[in-house]
């Protein structure tokens, strides 16, 4: 189960997600991006300092992205993933195809 | 068979008895009147009768009593053509006296006595089978007083056969106070005539013109027989004199008593008749409600059952049933009402503040008939409103209309409140059924994907004398989407394929089988690692959903050159172990899964790579169900763990080697249950090239 908080910081929209993205909460990470970038956001960040879990489904969400970010000239960095999280992401290789920061910080120079 | 022919018999006794008594009582009337003693002792004729009674006695018994296809109206007819059969043939005998004029035959008291008997013997037939039909009739709903008292009465009358046999000190006083016991007795008895409220009013006017005629029978043959009888006492003594016997008085009276008391009941209660019927037909609606949930296909037709059984029982005129299961769902079923008719009246009574009823906030029926009054141009004048419950929730209202001003009673109101409430019971039901159908219906799906996943697999593994393959694979509860292969391209050529499809289910089965048809197709040109993922990825582009991709990792084997070409793409890194040094590693080449890029730059997040090979080196494929599997604690098996099962068993051949890893699996894990799919496929180099 996962819980998602988004906080808007100098015009940037940060999503947290709290807990384990599996097949059915990541329908809601889907939800909350799509949310963020219908409400005009150019910057997303993703705080994954609270993900335990992601699932291939999470995954998915995430990926399916890419295109349409690329399209809208949207940017997005994920930062602060845990060791685990963050190897399962480069053994699928989406550490190439995503902007992965170590910390909020460097996330959002990434973004500027 | 064995009661026909034991009911011939006795009626054959019967006769025989019947012309014993017949002599017997002639020789001694003759005698007596030739004053002579008498050739028979005098109690004779007695004792036969009482023979001749016991046997008709059994005869009807069998025949009436014990015969379980009568009913009400049959045992009627039976003592009707009893009666009818005894009065015909008393009425010939009576024409042939006539037609014979007075003559000095007809004088003779021999003639007289003879004529007498058959009367009686005709008449007592007539009262026993009266008697057994009347004893059907009156216990048929059984009480065990009832019977008791029945069972007693019917001894005590049997005993009291002997009675007339001895010679009691007979006492007038003696023979009123028995004879009055008799007559209470069955009067008591009389009482029960439950039987008269099931026959439908075509039966009780049948069974009206039967009694009647059954009375007549009855005072006709008590008539004939007493002035028979005392034509023959005026003149002699000691003959079989019914007019002391008090069993046959007894009956005499019991049959008349129960028959003028049918009657009369059936009479006065012909009009109440149709409430009986109305309340059978009720019972049948109910049934019909509570079956409809079976028999029947859709909701729909329930909430037709219900207006029709409605309308029906309490003479409705008109009916509708409104019906709103959530926000998309109204609809309404009219029964001879136009919709438009009925919306104006909901309307009506919104705008009259009638809350309560058909806003669809209560549980309580409402009779609305005098808010109805006020709106003109409504042919109805009541109306009667029930809400229709499905687990606890209000889903609708049947509303009941009469032209008639306060045409609902509350016994109505009653009965309606019964069948509404069974109706929402048979729709939750039939919800449910459906529900239960739904889920069977998904279970049936995935076990046919299963069993379709299960076949894509290889049956035979590729082996040469250079390497041997073991494969393994295990799917989660539902469909998995691991998939391995292998194929023979050359002589020294072979290639393998490991890959596992993003998500469950039925979907990930299909892209399973995709990728199976992509690998056969593109393997066999012997194609570089890389060149096969790019167009593997191309192929795939066009059917993957959004959000799905698949990891693979592409093997070229040449078992001459004894080199190992592949590519990874994103899925976990191959397990090698090399002999020459000992040591495990894992190949982390680049390579990114397929369908994550979605257009021709994936070439460049793939790549190729090399490695040479020597007898005795392991390679492990596996997919991400081996490493991740959870224990009780939450850690996961991992990648060290698994290196360090493998340098267990290094030596051993790739069928020992899967089986210690998987046992060491199900070791970890603490079951064999596994909430992933897992795969492994192991190959070893031969040590002998």
């Amino acid at each position: 189960m996962v819980h998602i908080k988004r906080l808007q910081e100098d015009g940037i929209d940060i999503i947290t997600p709290i807990g384990e993205i599996d097949a059915s909460s990541s329908i809601e990470l889907d939800l909350t991006i799509a949310k963020s970038v219908g409400e005009g956001f150019t910057k997303i960040l993703v705080d994954c300092g609270s993900l335990e879990y992601i699932s291939s489904a999470g995954l998915g969400v995430f990926m399916s992205y890419i295109d349409e970010f690329k399209d809208k000239n949207l940017k997005m960095v994920l930062f602060g993933m845990s060791e685990k999280v963050a190897n399962t992401f480069e053994i699928l290789g989406l550490h190439e195809l995503l902007t992965i920061a170590r910390d909020k910080a460097e996330a959002k120079k990434l973004v500027a | 068979m064995r009661a026909k022919a034991l009911s011939r018999l006795l009626f054959a006794v019967g006769v025989v008895t019947w012309v014993a008594l017949l002599f017997t009582d002639i020789s001694v009337v003759f005698s007596a009147k030739r004053s002579l003693p008498a050739e028979v002792p005098t109690w004779l004729p007695g004792v036969i009768l009482n023979l001749y009674i016991i046997a008709l006695y059994y005869y009807y018994k069998l025949r009436i009593d014990r015969d379980d296809q009568l009913n009400f109206v049959d045992l009627l007819w039976r003592v009707f053509a009893t009666g009818l059969i005894a009065t015909v043939l008393s009425l010939a005998l009576r024409l042939i006296e006539y037609l014979m004029e007075a003559t000095t035959l007809t004088g003779n008291i021999v003639y007289i006595e003879m004529i007498y008997l058959i009367n009686l013997g005709l008449m007592i037939s007539f009262l026993l089978a009266a008697f057994t039909a009347w004893k059907r009739l009156i216990l048929y709903q059984k009480s065990k007083w009832l019977i008791r008292l029945w069972t007693f009465f019917e001894y005590a009358l049997l005993i009291s056969l002997l009675y007339n046999n001895f010679i009691f000190p007979e006492t007038e006083m003696v023979y009123n106070t028995v004879f009055g016991f008799f007559v209470v007795v069955g009067l008591v008895l009389s009482g029960n005539l439950k039987w008269v409220a099931y026959l439908n009013f075509r039966q009780k006017w049948t069974s009206l013109l039967l009694l009647l005629l059954t009375i007549f029978y009855l005072i006709y043959s008590f008539y004939t027989n007493s002035s028979l009888a005392m034509s023959v006492s005026g003149e002699e003594i000691g003959f079989a004199d019914y007019r002391n016997h008090i069993f046959i008085q007894s009956l005499i009276a019991f049959v008349t008593v129960y028959s003028a008391f049918s009657f009369l009941v059936i009479f006065f209660n012909l009009p109440t008749t149709s409430v009986f019927e109305q309340k059978l037909e009720e019972v049948v609606n109910f049934q019909r409600i509570s079956q409809s949930i079976q028999t029947e296909q859709s909701e729909e037709s329930v909430y037709r059952i219900l207006l029709e059984t409605s309308v029906s029982s309490v003479f409705a005129d008109a009916a509708w049933l409104e019906i709103k299961n959530n926000e998309h769902d109204h609809r309404v079923f009219t029964y001879r009402i136009t919709e438009k008719e009925a919306n104006d009246i909901i309307h009506h009574l919104k705008d009259h503040h009638v809350t309560g009823v058909l806003d669809q906030s209560t549980d309580k029926t409402k009779n609305l008939s005098k808010h109805l009054s006020s709106l003109r141009g409504s042919r109805f004048r009541s109306i009667l409103a029930f809400p229709i419950f499905v687990k606890n929730e209000n889903i609708g209202t049947l509303a009941l209309l009469k032209e008639l001003p306060d045409g609902f009673n509350k016994e109505m109101t009653k009965i309606i409140s019964t069948f509404a409430n069974q109706a929402g019971i048979s729709i939750e039901n039939f919800r449910l059924l459906e529900e239960a159908l739904q889920s069977e219906r998904y279970k049936e799906e995935l076990k046919i994907a299963k069993t379709v996943q299960k076949s894509l697999l290889p049956q035979m593994l590729e082996k040469d004398g250079n390497f041997e393959i073991a494969a393994f694979s295990e799917s989660a509860d539902e469909v998995g989407g691991d998939y391995y292969d292998t194929l023979r391209i050359s002589p020294e050529e072979t290639s393998l394929i490991i890959a596992d499809v993003s998500g469950k289910g039925t979907t990930a089965a299909f892209h399973m089988s995709q990728m199976k048809g992509i690998f056969h197709s593109l393997a066999q040109n012997c194609i570089e690692p890389d060149e096969f993922m790019v167009r593997a990825n191309k192929a795939l582009v066009y059917c993957l959903e959004r959000g799905s991709f698949i990891s693979a990792s592409f093997f070229l084997v040449h078992t001459v050159s004894k080199k190992i070409r592949y590519a990874r793409a994103g899925h976990c890194p191959v397990l090698y172990y090399s002999a020459a040094t000992g040591k495990t590693e894992y190949l982390k080449d680049k390579g990114v899964a397929l369908g994550m890029v979605r257009n021709n730059s994936y070439g460049n997040f793939i790549e190729s790579n090399e490695i040479t090979y020597a007898p005795g080196d392991i390679m492990v494929l596996y997919t991400d169900g081996i490493t991740e599997a959870k224990n009780s604690k939450g850690d996961e098996f991992g990648y060290e763990r698994l290196a360090e099962v493998l340098m267990e068993v290094k030596s051993q051949t790739p069928q020992q080697i899967q089986e210690h890893l998987i046992n060491k699996l199900y070791e970890f894990s603490g079951t064999d249950n596994i909430n992933d799919d897992y795969t492994t496929m192991i190959i070893k180099f031969n040590s002998q090239t």
